[in-house]
């Protein structure tokens, strides 16, 4: 402990102006710049979307890819304590941890897409669609978000040093486990089921009756690639913070989550296969747009899926972290095909939606959030190290 | 973790009985609705149209849409194929074919489906269908998530997107407000060749048959819309194919909720089974730890008891030859001391023995 706040008090000395902090701080201010003119002059002040394309990058990429990416969360604490898998126990609170603020970040981009964000929570307390698959999605979000943030706050009031209150949320870890494991199935199945209802706009290679099953399925890989890609970041970046048995567990937690990755990628390809003879959309794969989604399952699934087997049958580490920032990659690529590629493909191209630079923008500023919120609170608060008070009871 | 069996029971059953509340499934039960009774609807004859746009002009002026930029008298903006928006509910669009002279002029609005896509799709209940056929939309509810606009197959939900504060979906009402006052619709009251017949749903469906069957070679035999995606509201006759016009063929005749009604039945039941697994999967978890932890214990103990008999056997053997050993110096000490008392008493014998030798 004398250590860590010892390097903290360092860390305070040390010049403000790094380059990530300079990078970081510009991305803020443009952003802010864009959000006062979002708010004042409405989406068509800062966004493509038009009257053929209602959503657009920020449903696309900060709602789909961003709740996917934040699968870590459920599939990491799920593996250690309804599994009981106690070796992932040091992967729990980062996976938490950035699956918290995935989520509360995808429900801030939410308020900049919207058209009236201060009706959010209308679906939930005043009107309540129940027919609607965006009403299972908004359930899922609000109540997923809740449980996150008590799934999270042990790490804040350790921090905080208020130890009954710890104490008292700790022995809900299972329930809450259990829950956010339910609602995480329930939410990513969704954010697939929204694109049930257009089956006249969306691909036939990427339209399916399975559509839920094939988001819940990928979001597995995407949360397990998703835990060793961040991994590998803190390594870098806040390797100083990491405790013994973090670091000590720390390369099992990637050989396994590599292995299971793969292994689920696999049963991900034959379940596309088997959505394709379903619709038999077999000849669909002739056309350009065929060549696109076998791109996708090729080069973005069956080969992750491929190295992440070789990488953990020969424990090389290297090999597994470039592979599990390939996978994420595949996921925001087939995320970004459902909802903006495939999604109008009938359209003439003229009328197709390409994002402004002012929505990437947005985009930018809201990633960056999360990453400062990270780093802020995995420099002060025990994520990746166990606070000592505790260690005992860590045990439990 | 501190958590007994009578807690984890608990906690189970609460789950289940919150997984019976929401009833969401039913909501969306894809039951075919073929509309509200006696519900009413428009009869668009696309060969009476001329495309005098008389119907946008009465469409902007009953809903007090802003002026456009051209006025409704100008027809060179037919030019163009114009898709609905914000500001305008109904357009007509000209399509020139090579093989015949004369053009063909559409009118597109709102469908307003016997069971609307956007309406089981709104997440507050913005949209709904109403009695007398409208979908009619509701402002004061909508988030502005657009939703209904991605579920719309026929693209015609508009969004105010130069809004700041107040953008609304904009769409055709059918004017159903009028209807309530017996008026007609603005587009069907305007309309100066009865290409807008307005009425009775399945009266419509009777006079378009009665149309195609006394026209032969005048139409093509389907009224558009009688059962496009489970069935709309407003109905079309055309000399050409549908899809020739911009209008899509291959909606199919499912109702847009039926999509959507499997994956919806599935979440009381996901959260139900989910309880039960997740938690049968932690039980077995645990007992399996605790049975490793058990057996551990098992040959802990059994390893010590071994250890301690041993121990005593050792240490009764030690003990007897400790005993042993002392019998032995007993005995040895005994010995050595009857050997000298022996000893010492021939000692004394023998001089005796010598003394009376001497003397004989």
């Amino acid at each position: 402990m004398q250590q860590i706040s010892a390097s903290l008090k360092n860390a305070a000395k040390t010049s403000v102006w790094t380059p990530f902090n300079i990078v970081a701080g510009i991305i803020i201010a443009v952003g802010l710049v864009l959000t006062v003119i979002r708010f004042t002059g409405g989406l068509g002040a800062v966004t493509n979307l038009d009257h053929h394309t209602p959503w657009g990058l920020w449903i696309g990429f900060d709602l789909l890819c961003g709740v996917a990416l934040a699968a870590g969360g459920y599939m990491t604490s799920a593996a250690c304590y309804i599994f009981g898998l106690k070796r992932f126990h040091a992967a729990v609170r980062p996976a938490i941890l950035t699956a918290f603020l995935g989520y509360a970040l995808v429900v801030l981009a939410l308020h900049y897409d919207v058209g009236r964000p201060w009706r959010l929570p209308y679906p939930i307390f005043y009107s309540q669609g129940t027919s609607s698959l965006l009403f299972e999605v908004a359930l899922c979000v609000f109540l997923y978000l809740t449980v996150l943030f008590v799934e999270f706050t042990p790490a804040a009031l350790e921090w905080l040093g208020l130890k009954r209150a710890r104490n008292l949320v700790v022995r809900l870890v299972l329930v809450l486990t259990i829950f956010g494991v339910i609602l995480s199935t329930l939410h990513q199945s969704s954010l697939g089921a929204l694109y049930l209802i257009a089956p006249s706009k969306l691909h036939p290679l990427w339209y399916s009756s399975y559509l839920a099953l094939f988001f819940f399925v990928s979001s597995m890989f995407a949360g397990l690639s998703m835990v060793i890609f961040e991994s590998t970041l803190s390594h870098r970046f806040l390797h100083h913070k990491m405790d013994e048995h973090h670091l000590e567990q720390s390369h099992g937690v990637a050989i396994s989550f590599a292995r299971a990755a793969s292994f689920i990628m696999m049963g991900y390809l034959f379940m596309q296969m088997i959505g394709l003879a379903a619709d038999n959309d077999w000849h669909h794969l002739t056309t350009g747009w065929g060549a696109w989604y076998l791109l996708e399952m090729i080069g973005f699934v069956a080969l992750p899926a491929f190295f992440f087997a070789l990488g953990s049958r020969e424990r090389n580490l290297r090999l597994i972290r470039w592979t599990a920032l390939w996978a994420v990659l595949g996921i925001v690529f087939n995320r970004l095909n459902v909802s903006l590629v495939a999604f109008n493909w009938q359209l003439p191209a003229d009328q197709r939606y390409f994002p402004s630079w002012m929505e990437v923008g947005i985009t930018l500023f809201i990633v960056t959030l999360g990453v400062v919120a990270y780093r802020f609170i995995a420099t002060r608060m025990p994520i990746l190290y166990e606070h000592p008070d505790y260690r005992e009871q860590q045990e439990e | 973790m501190g958590i007994t069996r009578r807690q984890l029971f608990g906690w189970m059953a609460a789950a289940g009985a919150g997984a019976l509340a929401p009833g969401v499934a039913k909501a969306a039960a894809g039951k075919h609705f073929s509309g509200y009774p006696e519900s009413f609807g428009v009869l668009h004859d696309i060969t009476h149209c001329i495309g005098c746009r008389k119907c946008e002009a009465a469409c902007n002026e009953v809903n007090d849409l802003p002026d456009p930029d051209t006025p409704f008298d100008d027809l060179k903006v037919l030019q163009d194929k114009r898709p609905l928006s914000a500001t305008a509910y109904t357009v007509v669009n000209r399509y020139q074919f090579e093989s015949a002279s004369e053009p063909v002029y559409v009118k597109t609005q709102c469908n307003h489906c016997l069971e609307p896509a956007c309406a089981s799709a709104c997440f507050v209940k913005a949209l709904r269908k109403d009695e007398t056929g409208a979908v009619v939309y509701d402002a004061s509810l909508c988030v502005g998530c657009r939703y209904c606009m991605i579920a719309c197959p026929f693209q015609v939900p508009a969004y105010e997107y130069d809004k700041a504060f107040t953008p609304r979906v904009m769409k055709c009402t059918l004017c159903y407000s009028r209807i309530r006052e017996g008026k007609l619709p603005g587009c069907v009251a305007a309309c100066p060749k009865e290409a807008l017949t307005f009425g009775r749903r399945d009266d419509l469906i009777k006079e378009a048959q009665r149309r195609i069957n006394r026209n032969p070679g005048q139409y093509v035999d389907h009224i558009y819309g009688r059962f496009e995606m489970g069935g709309t509201s407003w109905l079309y006759l055309s000399p050409r194919s549908f899809s020739s016009l911009g209008m899509r063929e291959d909606l199919g005749v499912k109702a847009a909720p039926e999509y959507t009604s499997g994956a919806l039945a599935v979440v009381p039941m996901a959260v139900t089974a989910g309880v039960v697994l997740l938690t049968g999967i932690y039980a077995i978890a645990r007992r399996r730890e605790q049975i490793a932890e058990d057996e551990r214990q098992a040959a802990v103990a059994q390893t010590r008891a071994r250890a301690e008999e041993e121990m005593k056997q050792k240490l009764t053997e030690q003990k007897k030859a400790a005993d042993k050993e002392r019998e032995a110096i007993v005995n040895r000490e005994v010995e050595k001391a009857l050997k000298e008392a022996e000893q010492e008493r021939a000692a004394d014998k023998p001089a005796a023995d010598d003394d009376s030798g001497k003397e004989t």
